[in-house]
């Protein structure tokens, strides 16, 4: 992807948006180009965060994986969607695992480029905390609701008089 | 936006609506691992069986005891009128456990109808969570029925896991569809499930629809539909133009009892279909 493409997509994507000239440029110079085989693992819980995401084509399925059950998905990534943040927090270790459902391919932000700006210019690290911090709170909610489990047998459907 | 139509203005002329009419179980189809598909039909051959999409009836299991049970089936088809019910209790799990030709009790219908003619011209987006989908459904037949007076018409169906979705061939039939936009996602999933995963929530901002043009209709537990309420607002959609169908303990279905007392509002009576303008605040309020 050239420069000019990277630009144009990251000012066009909400995640980015607002950033300015200056932030974009300085974002661009830490992404490069992946590519998953669909089935490819992305990361595994436990390995090095070593940068987020941006699905630009595909999916993937974040997953965790319990003994005796095998993996469970618990969400799926599509186009447009931000996957990772453990980069961005110590000990910079994934939560969970990570793997591509179709071909996908994405832009890598490597984490340790950008940590190194934000510890640079704080007002950048601001403005990439925000955002993260917005995307840490939708999966948050995410996952509180489903460990509801809102269409269990404890909570709807029962009628008083039944 | 106008109210949906209120009891008054659909109860069936005539009958009195307390007193059950007997029902033939005609036959039972089991949607998932707790939940059945009962098809009734009168055993006087001389009452009306029409409804509107959204209303429900008092479903009698003799003996046991009584519950309200939305209406599931095609309002253009009167005729054949069906009933899916979760087996959780004594009554929905003897209902659940009839077999064909056995009889049961019927009152109603009850209750006002989702707005779709207020949606003519719109987009139109169906938001279903679990058995959610089973009120919605009468209401995606009526579109069906008339598919050009609409927008763009969204579907979007959440489920425990893929092995609890309700209407599973249904929605694979709609999803075929070009008319249709149906997604449905599960709240976690292992291998054999190779759609989306995540709240019904999560399916919102990017499905296709113009926010600004777009009538709602949501169903399904109440913590699911305070978050897609938020959602869709967060998205664009005016509040006047999002519908709920709330659930209370309904007892006897024509607001003389008070059991489904919601606010200011009987939900047998003046609901169960609202605009969020109508139970907006009670939506957020504990222990109504």
């Amino acid at each position: 992807m050239s420069i000019t493409a990277l630009d144009s997509l990251l000012k066009e994507h909400p995640f980015f948006a607002e950033l300015g000239d200056e932030y974009l440029e300085l974002i661009g110079g830490c992404a490069s180009n992946v590519k998953f085989a669909a089935g490819e693992q992305v990361f595994r819980e436990g390995q090095d965060a070593k940068g987020f995401y941006l699905i630009r084509y595909g999916r993937v399925a974040v997953e965790l994986f319990a003994p005796g059950t095998g993996s469970i998905t618990i969400q799926t990534l599509h186009e447009g969607d931000i996957l990772g943040w453990s980069w961005l927090l110590p000990p910079f270790r994934w939560h969970h695992d990570a793997k591509a459902l179709d071909l996908t391919r994405a832009i890598h932000f490597d984490g340790t480029c950008l940590r190194k700006k934000c510890e640079e210019d704080p007002r950048f690290g601001y403005l990439i905390m925000s955002r993260f911090s917005q995307v840490i709170v939708s999966r948050l909610q995410g996952a509180q609701l489903q460990l509801l489990d809102l269409y269990g047998k404890t909570d709807h459907g029962k009628p008083e008089n039944d | 936006m106008e109210s949906p139509k209120t009891t008054e203005t659909l109860a069936s002329p005539g009958l009195d609506p307390m007193l059950p009419r007997p029902f033939v179980l005609k036959s039972i189809e089991q949607e998932n691992v707790d939940t059945w598909t009962l098809e009734l039909e009168a055993v006087d051959a001389d009452g009306d069986l029409a409804f509107e999409p959204g209303q429900f009836n008092m479903v009698y299991r003799l003996g046991v005891g009584e519950v309200p049970i939305s209406i599931s089936s095609d309002p253009t088809r009167p005729e054949r009128l069906l009933h899916t019910i979760r087996s959780v209790g004594a009554v929905t799990g003897g209902l659940c456990a009839m077999k064909p030709g056995e009889i049961l009790g019927l009152r109603g219908p009850f209750g006002n109808a989702w707005p779709v003619s207020l949606a003519h011209d719109s987009d139109l987006v169906f938001v279903a969570g679990g058995i959610g989908l089973a009120p919605l459904r009468p209401a995606i037949y009526q579109v069906l029925s008339e598919r050009r007076r609409y927008g763009r018409v969204v579907i979007l169906y959440g489920a425990r896991s893929a092995g609890d979705m309700i209407f599973a061939e249904e929605l694979e039939t709609w999803r075929g569809r070009f008319d249709l936009d149906v997604q449905v996602t599960v709240d976690h999933a292992t291998g054999d499930w190779f759609g989306h995963v995540g709240v019904v929530t999560t399916l919102i901002p990017r499905a296709g629809f113009d926010p600004t043009h777009t009538v709602a209709m949501v169903c399904g537990p109440e913590v699911m539909m305070r978050f897609t309420v938020r959602s869709l607002v967060d998205r664009g959609v005016a509040s006047e133009g999002i519908y709920l169908s709330m659930e209370r303990n309904m007892k006897c279905a024509v607001g003389f009892c008070g059991h489904c007392q919601f606010g200011p509002s009987f939900i047998c009576k003046d609901g169960p279909v609202f605009s969020l303008p109508r139970v907006e605040r009670w939506l957020d309020t504990r222990e109504v």
